[in-house]
């Protein structure tokens, strides 16, 4: 049976939370919605939560790698959050690098990351522009 | 027969639902086993890889798991076989990256690389078995 995964708007950040095992159907059906949803919702980046998932596979690292470049082209940054350290050991052992893919270990720090990234693409005049290299200290 | 140790029922690989319960039945041995998590994860992966192969390449089959013992070592053996077109060139179909078309190549070579055994075992339009073991540490 298909399963689909909701796919949640927090401001310009989509978040998705795979919470349980995909078929392959559902996971593709994951890789078309979110590309939908950037382009609908106009949004700046995307987390993928995988905190939940005991094994990723090449499906499932190639859907990761199809939305990280999807939505680079479509003006989006997709960060995926959570990976297991079994879950990383085992995917280089399968050959897959995942070498595209952003990725940070928490939520918390993948939100970071998307922040950063959209303000450097604001460019100079942007508000990180104005903050003086000093100020940046404790 | 039911319950019998020696002949585990096989389980039917016809659908992507029969890839989940492949990675499933893994995961439920490999912990029976007392796999450390980075054996569990490297086990589920091959199945996961090793049962869609045998639905997309092989045009499905089974998939036959049971906990083997050996020379006082405890391990899983996964068999994944089919009656689909087989393999002509096992050396090509074992090299990362090559796919006949829509894959990634991976999953033959990397599955090889998560086991401790691979045995493939293919003829050329009369199917394929794949038998992988993973012994615990
Ligand atoms: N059960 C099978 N029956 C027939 N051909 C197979 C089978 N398993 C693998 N192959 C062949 O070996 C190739 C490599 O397999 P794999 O490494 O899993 O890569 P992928 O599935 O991404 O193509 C496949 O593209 C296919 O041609
Ligand atoms: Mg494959």
């Amino acid at each position: 049976m298909s399963e689909r995964v909701p796919v949640l708007q927090i401001g310009q950040v989509l978040l998705v939370s795979i919470q349980i095992d995909l078929d392959d159907q559902s996971v593709l059906a994951l890789q078309d919605d979110l590309a939908a949803k950037v382009v609908e919702s106009g949004a700046h980046g995307v987390v993928i939560d995988i905190t939940a998932l005991d094994i990723v596979d090449s499906f499932v690292g190639r859907m990761l790698a199809t939305v990280a470049s999807l939505s680079r082209l479509l003006d989006a940054q997709t960060v995926v959050v959570g990976m297991r350290p079994a879950v990383a050991i085992t995917l280089v052992e399968l050959g897959l690098s995942l070498g595209g893919v952003r990725t940070a270990l928490t939520l918390e720090k993948g939100l970071q990351v998307l922040e950063r990234a959209h303000v450097s693409s604001l460019g100079a005049s942007g508000p990180a522009g104005a903050i003086p290299d000093t100020a940046a200290g404790r | 027969m039911n319950g019998s140790p020696d002949a585990p029922r096989p389980l039917d690989i016809t659908a992507s639902a029969g890839v989940v319960q492949a990675r499933q039945l893994a995961r439920a041995l490999a912990q029976e086993c007392r796999f450390s998590l980075v054996e569990q994860t490297k086990l589920i992966t091959a199945a996961s890889e090793l049962a869609r192969n045998t639905l997309i390449h092989g045009g499905g089959g089974t998939m036959t798991a049971r906990l083997v013992e050996e020379r006082g070592r405890r391990g899983v053996r996964l068999v994944f076989s089919d009656d689909g077109p087989g393999i002509t060139d096992v050396e090509l179909a074992l090299t990362d990256g090559w796919t006949s078309g829509g894959g990634m190549g991976l999953g033959l070579s990397g599955s090889r690389r998560l086991v401790d055994d691979f045995v493939l075992d293919t003829t050329p339009g009369r199917g394929t078995a794949v038998t992988v073991t993973k012994w615990a540490r």
